[in-house]
């Protein structure tokens, strides 16, 4: 098999899994249908008249105006309780300081002093809690749906009907400040904006500061009719430092400043509404749906007399959409076409003075209008699709029929007052809050057919895996063929379906398309494996006995079905690593390859399977076990709570130093950060050292000489520099700005040219020719002439590497003062795992750039973690001499737990509000500008480090094994002494570890193995996706899907996709790495011939 | 191997049952509000003691490990004492152990503990009651092809399955059931409870229905 087949077929299968995910995805996370349908002052909701007759009046719509003007403060993550007035306290009793209570005193004064005029409300917001899913539907009046939850950066025009379309085309002038967000949801619609970038959620000033700047002056010049002021500092002060920090009290304190300012220069003809966007959860994130996530301040008030009663002991709570057609209303415009609000009636009563009677028809009126709307726009929609609920459509059109007849009725006679007045009330808001309740219903709807058509592609992508794995190893199995055939087939299909949609006139889809193929690929693969395997012989032998290791990984992929597990997950993954280490254990054990024979010295009689000598000491195996629990346990340590467990602590660990206050500690953890950081170096050093390869001269090991430590020197630097940021004195300042964007940068330039050097020179091996070189001749002489065929090459290439051996080990006989003689010092041995190591450390270090300083101490165990694993995994694996070369299931198995550790251990959960935004901002500290690839990049790199770390290092699975096989040999020869080994060495050198060489001695196995191990690697991810797609869609209708299910669907494959592309490139470097080998063969035959 | 040892080794198991059932019942005459769930720890420690005395009761009795040597009395006392010592080691062993497995480091200290002792119980008292404190002894029991008489093979049973259920018993925890038994350790200790008596059960019937393919290398 070749290198380049291995490659196809991986990325085949890949494409599968990808096909699979699509499919699924686009049958799961389904959009709303945006209607474009606009309303219009012309054209009334419904038909009947308008009360008052106010069609024709100017300054009138549906609704005659109650202000002309109007001022919205947006605070962006004003939680309900940041505004809340509180309670006067008990004279004696000191009141609970907490930085976020009571620092709005402009609104309480206001609200004691003047009940009529001002209201606060707690606005009960529809997740997702993103700010540019709360904007959409502050102006649209709609509930924006999940899958748009992603697309936060990359905001797009607002298409629907809304509030600022709808001022606009009344001609009213609207003067924006604040959030950049809004100019890409509504482009060219103000008549003056200032507009501030929003993504620095560091930066807790610059927008602030920049429209206070021309608040003040825009609301003197009285040039606007609306007033948009959007405050971002209180969101990214949450982000920041979280709503318990002391900087969270100057942000409020700012805020209430700016209240107070408003409210003495409003005029009589103006609103102010001050709003917040969402919550904030105790961390100061949000996107979720937690409580504190969804309620949101909003605060209402006008110079003039507004409220009919004084406010409730309580605020009264209201869902955030209802702001959308009160305030058209008030301002006498449309409702938006597309909104589900309902008015704030107690709005529309026209203040204390009028007189009850009109207050209440006034209020019932402004309802009704209401709801024509929102009947209007449930006909329109149930139109143009078919996602309503036809029953309880009905139903909502005969109450909504019932409620217009006697609204009817009432306005022919309006004498007959109260009651009726009371039950159409209370009718029309049934109707409105029925609406709502059927469109939140349908948003969240399915295409079933698509979801298990997506499922079945994943299921047989796993089955492939499954058999082509136990396929591959197996010898002469014709791959070519069989990856040329499905090929064929899929591209065959895949033509057929596009050549058969654009004469049937439909569009193309690329997700349908791909699935197509994906289909139409795999079916011949599987029947053609059937025919050539399946008829003449048994085809269960080819699928894997599952072992304690696969119920093991059922188990696991069974906790995928329980949100509690799937909470629970960073809890519950190191347990199952746990299990699976000391199973290793207990199984070697068990095997008696732990322990010296002589110590079960009863009855090895009738034993079936011959097990060789133990090749380590006695407790070896134990102590890497011990060892190994032991990191996976304080990796627990750093461990970031779901929202879900409010009794659960998150690791304050995890925090950036800069959020630490306190010099003494901040500065031992700075140290402790550094020392991991040296310690991981050093280690790396050590093992390269170890294997002898630290002495080459070729460029990758200068680069691990002298440029680690550099890129050491930088990551300790900017982190000093950006712990203390906030300490620099004013004259450094720009300095420290400076190197903060400079020294990022530096660190990832000096790893990526690290890994071009490794790429452009794999082979790290030091050649010394010399003394010895006569003695190699010897053995060339049967090859006179350069070598004509591969078959000599593979020939002659385990002779050169023996002879080498013989040679270095005499020249270091001959130089005793080199320190213990290793046999693995010839570094031929450890040519492919040094450069998986030293790639595996140049990827490191960017992606530990991008976290928080304390998570080196994550990465630095992640690394002991590996290797004490590789070392448990290589002791129990026999190292066979030619092939074929076995991947354990185990072996894969704990690799993929100890990669979903790692992601939990680094600070991350499979939820949107856990994503560390401010990786962004590693090197950028001003922001992208419009980009939005490089961010989202440094945020990928982010949440999948760990994936992208251990499916890169896949291939050391299958390496070290040959690696760990020098430590026997080296044993025994401590052991006999000095003169003994000299006699001794012409016997034994038929034993030399030929360690990873044995490798290059059977290219085909290798080849086979690398396959295996990839094929085996995407069958454990692959099965993680299934069971996350069958939750998802199983579990469709249950409390926790958006919540758990959906994000987790999309974390996993998201970190699938990531995986595999991983999976591929470390495949990829181990044979760019052969491939270099060979082409150094060759140059040395060469040299050797000269 | 004779029938009659598998009988014995029927009955003395179900002794054993017996007395973890004695355990939940015997209490209740003497303490008010006693029962597994609320006085979880009384139980934890009552059940220890019964199961330590039944296998100690049984061992004098039965003798399972036919020792020729006659001993004094100083060697028997010594042999008591290393017996307690390992007793104690296993069970801050098997509370390390727990700890590396997630439990609270520092709260619930005694609850772990007495977790620790109760595994214990389970498995080191019948392998120090068996074997001795001989450790080379329970390293070969828990080796392939290891056993050497038919209560090894009970013992190495009776010890994994107890393991496997205390393994088994963590999987309620994270759930959102509510349910009082799923507080650490309350699952674990039931789960040994019910490995170490389906453990107990099953071993002398697995013997019984594989009779003619043990062949134990005669002590
Ligand atoms: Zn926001
Ligand atoms: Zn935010």
């Amino acid at each position: 098999m070749q290198k380049v087949s291995v490659l196809l077929f991986l990325g085949w299968v890949c494409f599968l899994f990808y096909a699979g995910i699509a499919l699924f995805t686009s049958g799961f996370l389904l959009t709303r249908l945006e209607l474009t349908n606009q309303s219009s002052c012309q054209e009334p909701p419904g038909p009947g008249s308008l009360p008052w007759g106010s069609q024709g009046k100017s300054g009138a719509c549906w609704m005659p105006s109650r202000f002309s003007r109007v001022v919205l403060v947006l605070i962006d993550a004003l939680r309900f309780d940041f505004a809340q007035p509180q309670r006067s306290h008990v004279p004696g009793e000191r009141p609970v300081s907490v930085p976020f209570l009571g620092k709005l005193g402009s609104l309480q004064r206001i609200l004691e002093n003047k009940p009529h005029h001002a209201r606060l409300y707690r606005s009960q917001v529809d997740p997702p809690t993103t700010t540019m899913q709360r904007l959409k539907a502050l102006t649209t009046g709609s509930l924006p749906t999940f899958i748009d939850a992603g697309s936060n950066f990359a905001s797009h025009a607002i298409v629907e009907d809304n509030l600022i379309k709808q001022l606009n085309s009344a001609g009213r002038r609207i003067v924006f400040m604040g959030d950049d967000t809004w100019k890409d949801l509504f482009p060219g619609a103000f008549s003056q904006a200032f507009f501030f970038s929003s993504f620095n959620v560091r930066d807790l000033h610059t927008v602030d500061n920049g429209i206070l700047e021309h608040l003040y002056p825009t609301m003197d010049s009285r040039a606007w009719d609306v007033l948009i002021a959007h405050f971002l500092g209180v969101d990214h002060c949450g982000h920041k430092h979280g709503p318990h920090h002391p900087e969270m009290a100057k942000k409020l304190s700012q805020m209430d400043q700016v209240i107070q300012e408003l409210l003495e220069r409003l005029e009589n003809d103006t609103l102010l509404v001050v709003a917040g966007d969402h919550g904030m959860t105790m961390n100061g994130d949000h996107g979720g749906d937690s409580e504190l996530e969804v309620s949101a301040a909003l605060f209402l008030y006008s110079p003039t007399p507004l409220f009919p009663t004084v406010p409730p002991e309580e605020p009264e709570v209201i869902p955030q959409v209802s702001l959308v057609p009160t305030l058209a209303l008030l301002l006498g415009l449309p409702i938006p076409f597309g909104n589900i609000g309902e008015v704030i009636t107690e709005l529309f009563s026209g203040g204390n003075d009028s007189h009850p009677q009109a207050s209440a028809l006034a209020q019932v009126s402004a309802l009704y209008i209401n709801a024509q709307q929102v009947s209007r726009f449930l006909h329109t929609y149930a139109a143009a699709t078919q996602d309503l609920q036809v029953k309880e459509l009905h139903q909502l059109q005969q109450l909504f029929s019932k409620a217009s007849a006697s609204y009817e009725q009432l306005l022919q006679d309006s004498q007959e007052a109260e009651t009726s007045l009371k039950t159409l009330t209370a009718e029309l808001q049934r109707f409105l809050r029925g609406a709502r309740a059927i469109c939140i219903e349908s948003w969240a709807r399915f295409s079933l057919v698509r979801m298990a058509g997506g499922a079945a592609l994943l299921a047989a992508a796993c089955f492939l895996c499954l058999l082509a794995s136990q396929l591959a190893v197996s010898p002469g199995f014709p791959f070519r063929p069989l990856l040329l055939v499905p090929v064929a087939w899929g591209l065959t299909w895949a033509v057929l379906y596009a050549g058969l949609a654009v004469t049937a006139g439909s569009k193309v889809d690329t997700v349908v398309l791909g699935a197509v193929a994906a289909a139409g690929s795999i079916l011949p693969f599987l029947w053609k494996v059937w025919v050539s395997w399946g008829s003449n012989r048994p085809l269960v032998p080819l699928l894997p006995v599952p072992g304690p290791v696969l119920l093991l990984l059922l188990i696991r992929w069974a906790t995928f079905f329980s949100d509690s597990f799937v909470v629970a997950e960073a809890r519950a993954t190191p347990f199952l690593l746990g299990s699976l280490i000391l199973f290793l254990v207990a199984h070697l054990h068990w095997e008696g390859q732990l322990l010296p024979p002589k110590l079960l010295t009863v009855s090895r009689l009738g034993s079936s399977a011959p097990t060789g000598p133990p090749r380590h000491s006695g407790t070896y195996a134990l102590r890497l076990g011990i060892g190994l629990l032991l990191c996976t346990r304080l990796a627990g340590l750093f461990h970031r709570c779901p929202e879900e467990t409010p009794a659960c602590h998150s690791s304050p660990w995890l925090s950036p130093l800069a959020s630490m206050v306190g010099g003494r500690a901040k500065n031992l953890w700075y140290g402790a950060c550094v020392g991991a950081l040296v310690t991981l170096l050093v280690v790396v050093r050590l093992w390269l050292r170890r294997y002898g390869n630290l002495k080459s001269p070729e460029p990758p090991v200068l680069f691990v000489r002298w440029g680690l430590p550099l890129m050491a020197l930088g990551t300790a630097a900017y982190w000093a520099l950006a712990s203390g940021a906030d300490e620099a004195p004013p004259r450094l300042r720009a300095l420290v700005s400076g190197a903060s964007v400079v020294l990022p940068r530096a660190v990832v330039g000096l790893a990526a040219s690290g890994l071009v050097l490794l790429l452009w020179r794999p082979v790290t091996v030091l050649v010394k020719v010399g003394a010895g070189a006569s003695r190699t001749r010897t053995i060339l002489t049967p090859f006179s002439g350069p070598p004509t065929s591969q078959a000599d090459l593979d020939y002659v290439v385990p002779q050169i590497y023996r002879h080498m051996q013989e040679e270095f080990q005499g020249r270091l006989e001959r130089t005793k003062s080199q320190g213990p003689v290793t046999v693995a010092a010839y570094q031929l041995g450890s040519v492919y795992s040094t450069a998986m190591v030293t790639a595996l450390i140049l990827l490191a270090f960017p992606l530990l750039l991008l976290h928080a300083e304390r998570v080196s101490l994550v990465f630095l165990l992640l690394f002991l973690q590996s290797f004490l694993l590789l070392h448990l995994l290589a002791a129990g694996t026999s190292v066979t001499t030619t092939g074929p070369f076995i991947v354990l299931w185990q072996a894969v198995s704990a690799w993929a737990l100890l990669a979903t550790q790692t992601f939990y251990s680094t600070g991350h959960q499979p939820v949107f509000s856990a994503i560390h935004w401010h990786a962004a901002f590693v090197g950028f500290p001003e922001g992208h500008g419009s980009s939005t690839w490089l961010p989202a990049l440094l945020v990928g790199a982010n949440t999948f480090a760990s994936h992208i770390l251990f499916a890169v290092g896949c291939p050391l699975l299958l390496l070290w094994p040959f690696l760990c096989e020098s430590q026997g040999p080296r044993k025994r020869q401590q052991l006999s002494g000095s003169e003994a080994e000299a006699r001794v060495r012409p016997e034994e050198e038929e034993e030399e570890p030929l360690m990873e060489m044995r490798l290059r001695d059977a290219p085909h196995h290798f080849n086979a193995a690398l396959m295996q191990l990839g094929l085996k690697y995407l069958f454990v991810l692959g099965v993680q996706i299934l069971a996350c797609a069958l939750a998802a869609s199983i579990l469709r209708r249950h409390l926790m899907v958006w919540k758990v299910f959906a994000p987790k669907f999309i974390f996993e494959a998201t970190g699938f996709i990531v995986s595999s592309v991983g999976l591929l490139l470390g495949i990829a470097l181990v044979m760019r790495v052969d491939g270099a080998m060979s082409s150094w063969f060759r140059r040395l035959v060469l040299a050797q011939q000269r | 191997m004779k029938d009659t040892d598998i009988k014995r080794l029927l009955y003395t198991n179900l002794l054993c049952i017996f007395s973890i059932v004695l355990s939940i019942f015997i209490p209740t005459i003497f303490l008010d509000n006693f029962s597994i769930l609320e006085t979880h720890l009384t139980w934890l420690c009552i059940c220890s003691a019964f199961v330590t005395a039944v296998n100690l009761v049984l061992y004098l009795v039965v003798k399972p490990n036919v020792s020729s040597r006659r001993s004094s009395l100083s060697h028997k006392v010594t042999r008591a004492l290393k017996c307690c010592i390992y007793f104690l080691l296993s069970c801050f062993f098997l509370h390390i152990i727990f700890v590396l497995y997630g439990a609270p480091l520092i709260e619930l200290v005694l609850e772990t503990f007495l977790f620790a002792v109760i595994l214990s119980t389970f498995t080191t008292v019948p392998c120090l009651c068996l074997l001795g404190p001989n450790l080379k002894a329970w390293l070969r029991v828990f080796s392939r092809n290891g056993v050497t008489s038919i209560w090894e093979n009970s013992l190495q049973i009776t010890t994994i399955s107890s393991f496997i259920g205390a393994w088994l018993g963590a999987f309620p925890i994270p759930l959102d059931w509510e349910r009082p038994w799923q507080v650490w350790p309350i699952s674990c200790t039931l789960g040994a409870t019910f490995g170490y008596v389906a453990g107990l059960v099953s071993s002398p019937l697995w013997i019984y229905w594989n009779r003619k393919q043990l062949t134990y290398k005669s002590s």
